[in-house]
């Protein structure tokens, strides 16, 4: 990831892990598992079982957290980008996701909700939301870009409304895909064990850094993030930039919506995706990114996402009382996000100077 | 940099243009209203006749906010129409403040009666009383308020608890050995979960030789959360023979995870799957007996507001404010493609 370069070259290779942000999430990723493994060592487990299909799928508490996590992190991947770019975040994309997937839908069943056969092919469909969410994506880019709306209030018009287009775009109806492979992208592709959400992420991830690899986006992101009217001088076009990271956003979203909307093949404009917006900005702050913009660390928000899932996961394993669950959520969060804070991250670097140099001066003598 | 702007200015007009299109296709969906408009017809009283329009205010929650408000929605405007003798004006909201502002409207339009679901319980003793003065008859459906009852007429609700009730005597009514419950609440302190909830978990209370609640927790009316939380069930190993989910989107996501993990579910199989709310296509899976039991949820009020109209029109009393509507509860092995028709939302 980009921000490597900006250690000495000659730091030792323990030394550059700990003052890499990814050190954050990572160690809230093994403090989840060591506590799972002293609470239940079984909840590791993972066996190879058929389904009701009669198709071999592996199950397990761990497949539960890579295959309910992605969507999570797919997202993270768009929003560590807006994070970075405008130094705001994007809060409309669960309202987005309700508009990707409805759009969606409404391709695949066309005016009639409850149509046997499917009246376009799923990849049209799939083209279809992604334009649409990535226009959506790019008119709250174009607020924050052109009209310097604050990125949280640009997107707020679309939180508010996005729900109630959602819903309008299927006339009220709650359409039912009846198609058995429409059901794939969120379930199992029959002969595959691992769960399909987590190969797209996989896939999402590995095009996302490519594009970082061989692209100078995650540069220019960053220098814009950092300083704007520095990058302008450099001649880069913030603005542009800006916008691009928004759709960008919005592609995430339709392949979110897409696993999301398949997983049940259908939807509910009000509750699906719901509060998703705030687990993806929790994982972009996780991940240690400072959500005021400037350097990002894309492999640290994705671990972030899936910190958020295997909390979850833990939460619901260890039977916690469900009005309780919030609190519990709380509490941890809290903890890592004080973890992560720079504050924290000072005084942990000054104590571990002091260590290292307790130890140079112990082994001269 | 023009260039840009104009690019801007462009995509935001482009998308204000597709909300618009949006909304003006939403005008065609009056297919799904024809059923309900029929089931109001039959119910219909003497308002048609006296030539008068009767003014009444309708203040309403978001109709998009789930398929009951949909069909709530949707029956009311089929049923306050000028065909049948209604001059009705709608308004909606979530808000209590929204919605008060609205009622405060209605009452300056002087209104004939005010039918009112409020968002929230409390905060309406003020406007209620300036409709009292003003002479607006105040007719509350579907959700009550914390006000004296002399400032409304009539108050039409479910009881959530008896729907609850329903549902738990349906399930000790199949004779199991041992009930192993997964139970997937609402929204925590909603009416429906509170309602729901607590028949169940007083019956488990009761007889705990018998019935066991192997997990219980909220997914939020989400079938997503409803799946993960069964999937966590099935991970951890552990046996159960029954689904109490207290909406039907949250059974759907259950049943999803049941499919994953190979376990028969339906009538005559391993696991019981309940549901509530009624909805068309859960029914559906009654009547295919993937599903067990689905709990109505009466969304149709307006022939009850209408007949406490009707009376009010007439000078008649009202026996008694509160009025619950009947519901039902569907059992798969007796429901029929008519009662999928007719009660389906």
């Amino acid at each position: 990831m980009p921000n490597k370069k900006v250690l000495p070259p000659n730091a030792s290779a323990l030394a550059r892990i700990t003052r890499h942000q990814i050190i954050i999430p990572l160690a809230a990723l093994l403090l989840l598992a060591v506590f799972n493994l002293i609470n239940d060592p079984s909840f590791f487990s993972i066996s190879l079982k058929p389904n009701s299909n009669g198709d071999q799928i592996l199950s397990g508490n761990i497949i539960s957290i890579i295959d309910n996590g992605s969507e999570l992190a797919i997202l993270a991947l768009g929003m560590t980008l807006v994070t970075a770019a405008s130094g705001g975040q994007d809060i409309s994309v669960g309202a987005a996701i309700a508009i990707s997937g409805s759009v969606m839908l409404r391709v695949l069943c066309g005016a009639d909700a409850r149509a046997e056969t499917l009246q376009a092919p799923i990849i049209v469909a799939f083209l279809v939301a992604c334009l649409v969410s990535m226009a959506f994506g790019a008119f709250n880019g174009a607020l924050v870009a052109f009209f310097k709306i604050q990125p949280m209030v640009a997107t707020l018009i679309l939180f508010t409304a996005g729900r109630n287009i959602a819903s309008w775009i299927n006339n009220s109806q709650l359409p039912i895909v009846k198609e058995e492979s429409f059901s794939y992208f969120g379930n199992y592709i029959p002969g595959i064990p691992i769960p399909t959400p987590f190969i797209i992420a996989i896939v999402c991830f590995i095009i996302m850094f490519l594009v970082l690899k061989f692209t100078n986006l995650g540069l220019y992101v960053q220098s814009v993030g950092i300083n704007e009217k520095t990058s302008r001088l450099n001649g880069l076009n913030p603005e542009l930039i800006k916008l691009m990271t928004y759709v960008i956003l919005g592609l995430c979203v339709a392949v979110a919506a897409l696993i999301k909307v398949s997983r049940i093949s259908t939807i509910n404009y009000s509750v699906v995706a719901k509060d998703i917006e705030m687990d993806a900005i929790l994982a972009v702050a996780l991940g240690g990114n400072a959500l005021s913009g400037g350097k990002f660390s894309m492999a640290a928000s994705v671990i972030g996402a899936y910190v958020i899932q295997f909390l979850t996961t833990t939460l619901y394993a260890l039977e916690v009382n469900a009005a309780a669950l919030p609190a519990y959520k709380a509490v941890v969060v809290i903890l890592l996000v004080v973890m992560s804070s720079p504050a924290v991250k000072e005084k942990l670097a000054v104590v571990g100077k002091k260590f290292r140099k307790n130890g140079a001066a112990a082994e001269k003598a | 940099m023009k260039a840009k702007k104009f690019l801007a200015i462009f995509t935001s007009t482009a998308l204000c243009a597709a909300m618009l299109a949006a909304c003006g296709s939403s005008d065609s969906s009056s297919k799904a209203a024809d059923s309900t408009a029929e089931n109001v017809s039959t119910a219909e009283g003497g308002a048609g006749g006296s030539g008068e329009l009767i003014k009444v205010g309708i203040i309403n929650n978001d109709p998009n906010e789930s398929g009951y408000r949909t069909a709530n929605d949707k029956d009311l405007k089929a049923a306050f129409s000028k065909e049948n003798g209604f001059d009705a004006q709608f308004s909606y909201s979530l808000k209590n403040d929204e919605q008060i502002a609205a009622a405060q409207k209605y009452i300056q339009d002087e209104v004939d009666y005010l039918l009112l679901s409020a968002a929230d319980t409390a905060g309406w003793d003020g406007v209620l009383k300036e409709a009292q003065t003003a002479g607006v008859k105040v007719i509350l459906f579907d959700r009550t308020i914390d006000a004296d009852e002399s400032l409304y007429e009539a108050s039409i609700v479910s009881d959530m608890a008896k729907e609850g009730q329903t549902a738990v005597d349906w399930l000790k009514g199949q004779g199991l050995d041992s009930y192993k419950v997964i139970h997937i609440q609402g929204v925590m302190g909603s009416a429906a979960q509170k309602g729901r909830s607590g028949a169940l978990t007083d019956a488990a209370a009761a007889d705990s030789s018998k019935w066991e609640i192997v997990a219980e927790q909220t997914a939020e009316w989400n079938a997503e959360k409803a799946q993960q939380i069964v999937q966590s069930v099935i991970d951890q190993g552990k046996d159960f023979n029954v689904i109490y989910a207290e909406n039907d989107d949250m059974a759907k996501g259950a049943v999803a995870a049941l499919d994953k993990a190979n376990i028969e579910h339906g009538v005559g199989k391993k696991v019981i799957v309940m549901g509530f709310d009624c909805n068309k296509w859960a029914l559906e899976e009654l009547l295919n007996k993937n599903w067990n039991y689905d709990g109505q949820c009466n969304p149709f009020q307006s022939q009850y507001i209408k007949e406490v109209i009707d009376k009010l029109q007439k000078g008649e009393k009202l026996e008694k404010k509160t009025i619950i509507m009947d519901e039902k509860g569907f059992d798969a092995s007796t429901i029929t493609q008519e009662d999928v028709d007719k009660y389906g939302i």
